[in-house]
């Protein structure tokens, strides 16, 4: 062979460089359709935000959904009676501390308290060996939907109109003709009504979860935070009051620590494990695996809760995520909204700044 | 030829290994941010060992590479083709390890357990603090897809040393040609 570098004519050079196009042409285009540019239909967690920003309007520095909250903190008391249920030191007997947030539904921070009949109770404990269990619950038995297309869908048609500001009763009711499984959800909302204290709810997971035992054996499960003892109601909000929530937590915490059970149920045969919008028959096995308490809250904009994502997919060792679909894009919503507030709180370039004022 | 000039063997291996998990780690990591689906678990889930693996193997080919030069480029190609070949290298090698350390700080910033799976939990590189986290979490794809061109613009200059050139630049991170 001669010096390679001579040849510098190659034959069938105009083939030569069209396959080189190819290549890098190609490779571009598959990285497009892999990330989504060139794949418009798919579902992505950006569109998912977005149709939440759109329903709760722009509110710098707040979450996407379940804006309005205050933080709370406290600890849980592990009775260890989930211990041969999951290898979590978590369940050994013991304290673990926790970092919790108590908010409602919907994207607006200045939403009236009475604005949806949902409170949510959202909890990180903090593992001593770094792990940690992130949970985000509501005061509902079942949710409505069962994926995230469903949920997606349930956005797009519950936006409010510019004239009502609330949404268009018949796009609402074409939602629910064409979702049956909105069934069992339809049928507890009639009789829902905005609670007017945090304390007295019961907070549920609606996902389920599998604990995994030391033995490798794994349980399907669902877990419950559930007041402990009876909490008296509260006497009900002054007319006009809409920030009720946060003065009766504050006031309740005046008095002592709250209390709450945290029930985990196990499931029968069959009972299915990939479906938040389907109810599980009563008389499961239930186990207590303890009690969260808290002792103090402070306002979610300094609070330390504010920079917390509760992604209910972190996850110590002895719990893992089921095959509920509704997990995964609750991850990947979670993490943009998470970004975009974060974004705004650390006011990088082409982000709105959160106001502070108003804060 | 015996002559013919050759990256040591180590290196190659590594080179094919690395590029293979590379390119891997950036489809991954746009596919995973792309989407709601069960695939969203699943890869990140691969995408953090996997970076984690990439970052190893990266420090020890750099500390090959150090000790171990490659070999010259033809003598004939023009300055700026040699400049560009040398300047898009060490980029490659240094996103190869910022890229690794931006997604361990970012999470680490965004107050999250460094998972690895199968138990594995790395410790926390950086403050809890959350502009740092968003800072991070933008550079984390900005220089992706710094790290995505940089390949396209290799991986044609490899082509064009190797089908139009034909200089020996292609053959000398791949096989050698028995004459
Ligand atoms: C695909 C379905 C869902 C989507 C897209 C979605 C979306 C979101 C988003 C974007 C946030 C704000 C996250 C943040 O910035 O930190 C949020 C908060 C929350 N979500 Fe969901 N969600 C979904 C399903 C559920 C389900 C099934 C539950 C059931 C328990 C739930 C409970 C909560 C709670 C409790 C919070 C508030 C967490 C906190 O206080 O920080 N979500 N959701
Ligand atoms: C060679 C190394 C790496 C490459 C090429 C890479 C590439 C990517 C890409 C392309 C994205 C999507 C960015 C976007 O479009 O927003 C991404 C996201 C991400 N990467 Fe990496 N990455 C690397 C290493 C790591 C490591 C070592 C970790 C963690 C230990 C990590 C954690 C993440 C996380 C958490 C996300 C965002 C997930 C989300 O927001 O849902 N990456 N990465
Ligand atoms: C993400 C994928 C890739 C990465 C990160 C990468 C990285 C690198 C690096 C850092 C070098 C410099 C080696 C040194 O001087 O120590 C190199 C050299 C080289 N790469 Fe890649 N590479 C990738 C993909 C490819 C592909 C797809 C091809 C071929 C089509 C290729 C062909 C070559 C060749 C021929 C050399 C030798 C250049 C010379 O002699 O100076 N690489 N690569």
């Amino acid at each position: 062979m001669h010096d390679p570098s001579s040849k510098r004519r190659p034959p069938h050079a105009l083939w030569r460089w069209a396959l080189i196009g190819v290549a890098m042409a190609g490779s571009a285009a598959a990285f497009g359709y892999v990330g989504g540019w060139l794949a418009p239909g798919r579902l992505t967690p950006n569109s998912l935000v977005d149709a939440l920003q759109a329903n709760g309007g722009d509110h710098p520095g707040y979450r996407r959904n379940h804006a309005k909250g205050i933080c709370v903190a406290g600890h849980f008391e592990s009775s260890g009676l989930l211990a041969p249920y999951s290898s979590s030191p978590l369940f050994q007997p013991g304290n673990t501390p926790l970092v919790g947030r108590l908010a409602i539904p919907g994207g607006n921070p200045y939403a009236p308290d009475s604005s949806a009949p949902i409170r949510s109770f959202a909890l990180r404990f903090d593992l001593p060996d770094g792990e940690q269990w992130r949970t985000g619950m509501n005061a509902m038995p079942v949710f409505p939907v069962s994926t995230p297309e469903a949920f997606y869908e349930l956005q797009l048609a519950s936006h409010p109109l510019p004239d009502t500001g609330k949404p268009d009763p018949e796009r609402m009711k074409a939602f629910f003709t064409t979702h049956p499984e909105t069934t069992a959800f339809l049928a507890w909302v009639k009789t829902a009504h905005p609670s007017a204290s945090y304390a007295t709810e019961t907070y549920n997971s609606l996902n389920a979860f599998y604990l995994r035992d030391a033995g490798g054996q794994r349980h399907a499960v669902r877990w419950r935070v559930e007041p402990e003892g009876a909490i008296p109601a509260a006497s009900g909000p002054a007319a006009g009051d809409t920030d009720y929530l946060a003065a009766d937590l504050r006031q309740r915490l005046g008095a002592g620590p709250l209390r709450w059970k945290l029930v985990m149920t196990l499931a029968g045969p069959g009972d299915p494990v990939d479906d938040a919008a389907s109810v599980w028959p009563d008389g499961r096995q239930e186990v207590v695996a303890g009690t969260v308490v808290i002792d103090g809250e402070q306002a979610q904009d300094s609070g330390p809760c504010r920079d917390v994502n509760y992604d209910p997919t972190v996850l110590p060792r002895g719990i893992e995520v089921s095959g509920d679909p509704l997990l995964a894009a609750r991850s990947a919503a979670y993490a943009e909204s998470y970004l975009r507030r974060t974004s705004e709180e650390g006011h990088l370039p082409g982000t709105e700044s959160p106001k502070e004022a108003a804060r | 030829m015996n002559g013919q000039p050759m990256f040591h063997p180590f290196a190659r291996v590594m080179h094919w290994l690395m590029a293979t998990m590379i390119l891997a780690m950036l489809f991954i990591g746009a596919g995973m941010v792309s989407t709601v689906s069960e695939k969203h678990q699943w890869l990140v889930g691969i995408h953090k060992p996997l970076g984690a693996a990439v970052f190893v193997l990266a420090l020890v080919r750099l500390g090959f590479r150090l000790t171990h030069p490659a070999p010259p480029l033809p003598a004939d190609l023009p300055l700026w083709q040699k400049l560009a070949a040398h300047a898009s290298h060490w980029l490659l090698y240094a996103l190869m390890l910022a890229m690794p350390l931006i997604g361990w700080g970012m999470l680490s910033a965004g107050g999250y357990p460094v998972t690895l799976g199968g138990g594995i939990q790395l410790p926390s590189i950086l403050p809890a603090n959350p502009a740092l986290f968003a800072w991070l979490r933008e550079s984390h794809r900005y220089l992706a897809w710094l790290f995505f061109l940089t390949f396209l613009a290799h991986m044609g200059a490899a082509l064009m040393h190797g089908l139009i050139r034909r200089d020996g630049v292609l053959r000398s991170m791949t096989v050698a040609r028995r004459d």
